[in-house]
């Protein structure tokens, strides 16, 4: 192994990337605009629900239960439909998600002291939102009937709701954190997935075959200008979460530097493992991104937590290097812990890059000779 | 015309499915997305695990805590002896949630003076998963104290919500996110395949050999675009045949209606596809620029998480984004079973979203060429 020759390789790979200024702006841009979309625009919190309200009472007390639905925050009224056919209108072409009935005696059952029923549709297309807001409406719903009770009866129980890490059940602090974990992966395995294949493609391989680098070399001097690349993204989505959009960072940034320089040499040297086996470049970036976009994103418990899966795939996720990145990112930046919960998940990532890297040389080195 | 089209893309048809190695990956890599996301884009949140701290040992905290795994949604995974127990146990990671009943729960109902003492601690790294989990615990709790009151106030002046769910009663997410996934896998496959299968042209040199051809530059756009149209077409059908008939997501919709929805929305990601190729030099530039494109417009189209919800600015940006609109037409076809009568709205956007993407692309297309 001779540092003068990866020094070659990796200057000659780090002109090229250069002097590609398309896609080192892409590297850039595309970590920022997947952070302000999710710090912005996604959330799973259910806050303006579209409601039409079907009254046939049209009492003071049928206007108060509906004011009641709007006041608690969660619904907005859009429609007043006044027949069924047009509630199916509504929910039909999603123009609202929840229509609330109120038959003709709503009041004078109320009144009368008998039992009185309210009917609430719901569109359960989107199963999430749907669940979500079922637990509103059942919560309007106990506040409703004990304001209405001859004698108003306190809450027999009091639910008291703590909850932890992320008190404020930002969706922005539950995603960001993992979502570094999947932007390395994607940036990184596109950016590698092509080196290779690109020089078969264009058959200067051959060239650099005929000069006396070793794979070895090659590999490691191919990965170097990536290496950086993909470093100062990290660096960059890091800064962008704790001081911009604040994320709260509790734990260590070291570690957590720590933690991107072992995840990205793994994720790098995958991509050239790919590169060198395919050769061609539309089925490299086609088989980079089943192999490492879908996993990181689908098995790495970002979004999708891993306990809710079926056990076969609960398996598999141990081969994903993002689901320990995932775990150390989250634990890092929310519950602020160190080395003492996280070693495993350290050790283990080192010995995926570890023997990816292996991998990597070996199968360059076949192809080459 | 129409021969010099044939042609050309039957160089095409061949020089994309001449590899066998992609036509399997062709045909292996939507299969694998759609079991990936069938079996793991669940947002249900059942059976959590739960720890739970009973200090007061009564019927009636009984009675809670069984209704609580009776629901399903909750299972007991640990009986900490201590507050401190729970937050190592939070913080392990073993369980979600921890319910602590305090002491003097079941004489605090008898009594009726004060509200019984009951504090629900959720994780609340996972924020959707949190909020579903205290709003199944919200239910079950408002349940039990209603059936509790009951019997001390007369049943005066109740009322009853009946609700009723709609299009997917069982609130499974599955069948929500599948219909979606159709619109991903083709939206990400014919990006790809439009736009380096034109830049490959280009950067091996080739390009120039067709010019000196009698084509016309409108000509080769439409023979280029046809395997990549032919893939997204298989690729839908494959998708919906396997959702339906594997996962059993409801069809209520026609079918021929979603096939002619599907060719409208083709339209638009071959645009896109085109367009990428004509600001790209080189494949990997094209690649990178699919899933530029790919990854914000997932995300701003309603995929996850309702467009609703959004900031208004970005509402606005969704206005611009054919996948919402398919997206629309999908689930509306799949779980409404509605047709052109409600959707025309969509079907129209999406049209001449297209026709005007794919009419500045071929034109930026065509004066690349000459």
């Amino acid at each position: 192994m001779s540092p003068l020759r990866i020094k070659a390789i990796a200057h000659k790979e780090w002109i090229q990337v250069r002097r590609d200024h398309l896609s080192l702006a892409m590297a850039f841009l595309l970590p920022v605009i997947l952070l302000l979309i999710y710090a912005y625009a996604i959330t799973f919190d259910v806050n303006n629900i579209l409601m039409a309200v079907y009254d046939q009472d049209k009492s003071s007390l049928s206007r108060e239960l509906v004011a009641q639905f709007t006041e608690s925050g969660y619904f907005t009224t859009v429609a007043y439909p006044d027949s069924y056919t047009q509630i199916d209108r509504y929910l039909d072409s999603d123009s609202a998600r929840v229509a609330l009935v109120i038959p003709f005696d709503f009041s004078k059952n109320i009144r009368t002291g008998r039992r009185s029923s309210v009917e609430v549709l719901l569109d359960g297309s989107n199963s999430n939102t749907a669940t979500i807001a079922l637990g509103y409406i059942t919560g309007i719903a106990g506040q409703f009937s004990r304001r209405q009770a001859s004698s108003p009866i306190p809450p027999v129980i009091d639910l008291r709701n703590r909850v932890w890490y992320n008190p404020e059940l930002k969706s922005r602090n539950f995603v960001i954190p993992g979502l570094i974990a999947l932007i390395m992966s994607v940036i990184v395995s596109v950016l590698t997935s092509l080196t290779i294949a690109r020089e078969w493609d264009r058959g200067t391989m051959e060239q650099l075959i005929s000069t006396p680098v070793k794979p070895a070399e090659l590999v490691i001097g191919k990965l170097i200008p990536y290496f950086l690349i993909g470093f100062a993204d990290t660096a960059l989505c890091v800064l962008i979460s704790a001081f911009l959009l604040g994320v709260p960072l509790r734990g260590s940034i070291f570690l957590l530097f720590a933690a991107s320089a072992i995840f990205l040499t793994g994720g790098l040297s995958f991509g050239v493992l790919i590169s060198a086996a395919t050769r061609n470049q539309l089925f490299a970036s086609m088989l980079g991104m089943l192999t490492s976009f879908l996993p990181s994103f689908l098995l790495s418990g970002f979004v999708f937590s891993i306990a809710n899966m079926p056990a076969p795939l609960r398996v598999v996720t141990y081969a994903v290097p993002a689901r320990y990145f995932v775990s150390i990112l989250k634990g890092i930046f929310l519950k602020g812990i160190g080395m003492r919960f996280l070693a495993l998940e350290m050790a283990l990532l080192s010995l995926y890059g570890a023997v990816v890297f292996i991998l990597a040389c070996r199968k360059l080195k076949k192809r080459i000779e | 015309m129409f021969e010099r089209i044939k042609y050309l893309a039957i160089k095409e048809f061949i020089q994309t499915f001449r590899d066998r190695r992609r036509r399997i990956l062709l045909i292996i890599s939507p299969l694998i997305q759609l079991f990936l996301f069938g079996y793991v884009a669940t947002l249900d949140v059942d059976n959590v695990s739960t720890a739970l701290l009973d200090l007061d040992r009564s019927q009636e905290s009984r009675e809670l805590v069984r209704r609580l795994e009776a629901s399903g949604y909750f299972t007991i995974t640990s009986l900490p002896a201590s507050q401190r127990e729970i937050g190592y146990l939070l913080d392990k990671g073993e369980v979600l949630v921890a319910i602590r009943i305090n002491r003097g729960f079941s004489k605090d109902i008898k009594r009726h003076a004060a509200p019984a003492g009951l504090q629900v601690l959720v994780d609340g790294t996972d924020s959707n998963s949190a909020l579903i989990a205290m709003s199944h615990v919200a239910m079950i709790v408002e349940r039990f104290s209603q059936d509790l009151a009951l019997p001390a106030t007369v049943s005066a002046a109740q009322t009853d919500f009946r609700t009723r769910v709609w299009y997917n009663p069982d609130l499974r997410s599955r069948n929500f996110l599948l219909p979606g996934v159709i619109a991903l896998i083709t939206l990400l496959t014919c990006l790809m395949t439009t736009s380096m299968a034109v830049v490959r042209e280009r950067e091996v040199g080739t390009i120039e050999q067709l010019m000196v051809t009698p084509i016309r530059p409108l000509e080769l756009v439409v023979a280029k675009m046809s395997p990549s149209a032919a893939i997204g077409f298989g690729q839908m059908i494959l998708v919906t045949a396997v959702g339906v008939l594997w996962f059993h997501v409801p069809i209520k919709g026609s079918l021929p209606f979603l096939f002619l929805c599907t060719g409208v929305y083709l339209l638009s990601i071959l645009g896109i596809g085109l367009f990428i190729s004509t600001i790209s030099k080189t494949q990997q530039q094209a690649m990178m620029a699919s899933f530029f494109f790919f990854q914000p417009t997932v995300l701003l189209s309603g995929f996850a998480t309702p467009i609703e919800n959004m900031p208004l600015g970005f509402q606005y940006i969704t206005y611009f984004s054919p996948l919402r609109y398919f997206l629309v037409i999908v689930r509306g076809i799949f779980l409404k079973g509605v047709g052109m009568d409600v959707l025309w709205p969509q079907v129209l956007a999406l049209l001449l979203l297209g026709i005007a993407i794919f009419a500045v692309s071929a034109m930026r297309f065509k004066k690349r060429l000459a």
